[in-house]
């Protein structure tokens, strides 16, 4: 097929009358306009609550807490989400996990094993306010992107120090691990394909419980 | 299940005629009413709460812009990065290319599972690209049954239906239709109405082939050049599944999807969820590069396929359709669109972008009406997250047609060019225009019928014009014209100038 790829990398040359070189494209990328927000315009305060707000609107449950209060924090979440056997990362063995539930690590479970999960606890790298959204990577401490598809219920652990408030902010964090398996998750699974009218929940997780973690001192 | 014709821009009568017959259609109308009302409402919120949104839209612009100008450059680099990172990238010049190659990309895959599994089926994520280049129907004609795994794409696969909107494929189909297909093709007898119940009987439905079928074909919304990443834009979480379970996953894209750079997701993942679905972030996005060691599929390929844009790129004032992101803000904001559904385009690409898209991929050999199908308003123009200045490609593409239907033909065979030509000399000469218009209010009179309010109409002209009112009617010439109202006035009336009562 190298054929296809000459065809079509020289019809391209003659419509731009030009060949592309990766200076000329670096040096003009570097010339585009971004007049668009970036920074942060809320206090610290402000926009921990907008994340929430934006979560809540997307029929995701927010609980917040200091660290201390965690592991109590935990048991309150998944008690009332009525599950018992919870898989969980290899990073998040050392969290002191409340008593009186299933805790199974994932180390490469089938997707049959998935489906037998009633829930999945997982970290994340950052929340982006504006949009309610957490950002998954395959890290030890979010788990492999399987995981938190499968199960019906996704209980994330959101540190207030991760939590940016514009998408720019996120993308800037994310550059240095671009190339990772990432997924931004805003909401629960959800489609509008039945006459537009939103249901929660198709395929992926149809319960997202988000707690809110305050580790830093703005907060 | 297997699959309904597909809409092919080839063989779909043209648009006038297909409109007439959805024009027909009062519970598709509805439908597309209702669905688009809602959606734009929807956008119309979202997009308020952003004061930055025309400079992420100039931004959009920019950056699609820049990467046509450096486009075999930014492909390079996508597969130079992908490969590093044990992507496979192949290209395909036109639909037959890239079909035939998928087909032997799943052949193989289903050869790597061994003798247990010798099913051959494959997940498929909502892709208009591979609509486009029907590749559903080639799958089923080499034997591979394809699952549609969206749930409006599921709907239109279980129905032998077509596709009908760029992002809500099955928007003209409503709940009762849905479940009446849902009951028969599930075997639900019971199943109700809800779309709760309707979506719960497509996640049960789907459920056991995503844990069983090893093999994927995506499309992409976005190829990064810098990473050699692909991004996926979802709502329901079939796309996750296609990505993560499989041990083989095969992605088709255009070669227009390329990104110069990760951090260039930031104003297009800001701009298309609001367009597309109204929301501030669509549930989930998945972005990855390559094959990675622990999470996801083992084999992964990327078909990069032309089939007719590098033609629109070479059209200089045409291809900004290129930078189009597929949101389909356009169709839900188009007076036409809004009447007819999306069918009546023969086209995946339906509404506003499928009239400049369509006929363009088909090198103005077919389609050719379909950039006739706008009134130009330019609603499409305004709410383009990247924008494209949809009514100017219309034009020149209208141009383009008609340059091409009357290249070679003298002025004396062409009907129209006649009529050109004639209006031309009665216009260029003032007493040839007023002859004219005295000639015309004598040649109207036996065609003209007073409506309720009395005034007059023409809705049936002889001959070679009766095309135009075939249509539409026509506003009979009045008793009198402006200038010779203005000329009585100013011999008759000039010293009742305030008084002089306009002519009817």
């Amino acid at each position: 097929m190298s054929d296809a790829r000459t065809a079509i990398l020289r019809r391209i040359v003659e419509a731009n009358s030009s060949q592309g070189t990766a200076e000329a494209a670096a040096e003009s990328w570097e010339l585009l306009p971004r007049d668009y927000s970036v920074v942060s315009q809320r206090s610290r305060a402000d926009v921990l609550e907008l994340l929430q707000d934006r979560l809540r609107d997307y029929d995701a449950a927010v609980v917040r807490c200091e660290p201390a209060l965690l592991t109590m924090t935990l048991n309150a979440t998944l008690t009332a989400a009525r599950v018992h056997r919870i898989g969980i990362p290899q990073g998040l063995q050392e969290l002191i996990l409340p008593a009186g539930f299933e805790f199974v690590i994932d180390e490469g479970m089938s997707p049959s094993e998935l489906d037998g999960l009633d829930a999945v606890l997982t970290g994340c790298i950052l929340a982006i306010a504006e949009t309610g959204t957490l950002v998954l990577q395959s890290t030890i401490d979010h788990g492999r992107r399987a995981l938190t598809l499968v199960p019906d219920v996704h209980v994330c652990l959101v540190r207030s120090a991760d939590v940016v408030e514009t998408v720019p902010q996120a993308f800037a964090r994310l550059q240095p691990t671009a190339t990772m398996p990432t997924t931004f998750v805003s909401g629960p699974s959800a489609t509008a394909d039945i006459e537009m009218t939103r249901v929660k929940g198709v395929h992926g997780p149809r319960f997202l419980h988000v707690i809110l973690i305050h580790d830093d001192a703005a907060t | 299940m297997s699959t309904g014709t597909a809409l092919d821009p080839r063989t779909a009568p043209p648009f006038p005629i297909a409109a007439a017959r959805s024009l027909e259609d009062s519970q598709l109308r509805k439908n597309v009413r209702h669905a688009t009302d809602v959606i734009q409402g929807k956008r119309a919120r979202v997009v308020s709460e952003m004061p930055d949104w025309e400079a992420l839209r100039i931004s959009g612009e920019a950056i699609r812009r820049h990467t046509m100008k450096h486009l075999d450059e930014y492909l390079r680099q996508f597969e130079e990065n992908c490969a590093r990172v044990g992507g496979v990238v192949h290209w395909a010049r036109d639909g037959a290319e890239a079909r035939a190659l998928v087909i032997r990309l799943v052949e193989e895959a289903v050869e790597n599972e061994g003798p247990h599994n010798s099913l051959r089926e494959v997940l498929k994520i909502k892709s208009m690209t591979t609509e486009e280049i029907q590749l559903n129907q080639a799958l089923e004609f080499a034997g591979i049954r394809p699952y549609e795994t969206d749930l409006a794409e599921l709907i239109i696969q279980l129905g032998h239906d077509q596709p009908s909107h760029i992002v809500v494929p099955a928007l003209h189909k409503n709940r009762q239709q849905i479940r009446e297909l849902f009951r028969k093709e599930m075997d639900l007898p019971e199943l109700g109405e809800s779309p709760e119940e309707l979506a719960e009987a497509a996640r049960r439905f789907l459920r056991t082939r995503f844990l069983r079928v090893p093999i994927a074909i995506s499309g992409a919304n976005f190829l990064i050049a810098e990473t050699g990443g692909v991004c996926i834009v979802e709502s329901e979480g079939n796309g996750r599944m296609c990505l993560t379970l499989p041990r083989t996953l095969i992605t088709l894209a255009g070669i227009d999807k390329v990104l110069p750079r990760f951090r260039d997701l930031e104003v297009l993942l800001q701009t298309l969820p609001r367009s597309a679905t109204g929301e501030r972030m669509n549930p989930y996005n998945s972005m990855w590069t390559g094959v990675q060691r622990a999470d996801g599929p083992k084999q992964f390929h990327v078909v990069l396929l032309d089939n007719g844009r590098t033609d629109v790129l070479a059209d200089i004032e045409a291809r900004q359709t290129l930078h189009c992101i597929r949101c389909g803000a356009c169709q839900n904001v188009c007076p036409v669109y809004r009447e007819t559904g999306g069918h009546a385009y023969g086209s995946v690409y339906a509404g506003p972008i499928g009239a400049i898209l369509t006929p363009q991929l088909q090198r103005l050999q077919h389609a050719r009406s379909l950039p006739y199908a706008s009134s130009l308003c330019g609603a499409c123009y305004e709410v383009c997250p990247v924008k494209i200045n949809i009514p100017e490609v219309l034009i020149h593409l209208r141009n383009k047609v008609v340059r091409r239907d009357t290249a070679g033909l003298r002025v004396l065979g062409n009907p129209e060019a006649l009529a050109m030509k004639a209006a031309s000399t009665i216009f260029r000469s003032e007493r040839r225009f007023r002859a004219a218009q005295r000639l015309g209010r004598l040649a109207q009179r036996p065609l003209e019928r007073k409506d309720a309010k009395g005034e007059p109409w023409v809705s049936s002209l002889p001959g070679f014009f009766g095309g135009w009112t075939a249509t539409r009617d026509l506003r009979a010439m009045p008793k009198q014209t402006f200038r010779e109202w203005w000329e009585n006035r100013s011999r008759n009336n000039r010293d009742a100038k305030y008084s002089a009562e306009a002519p009817r």
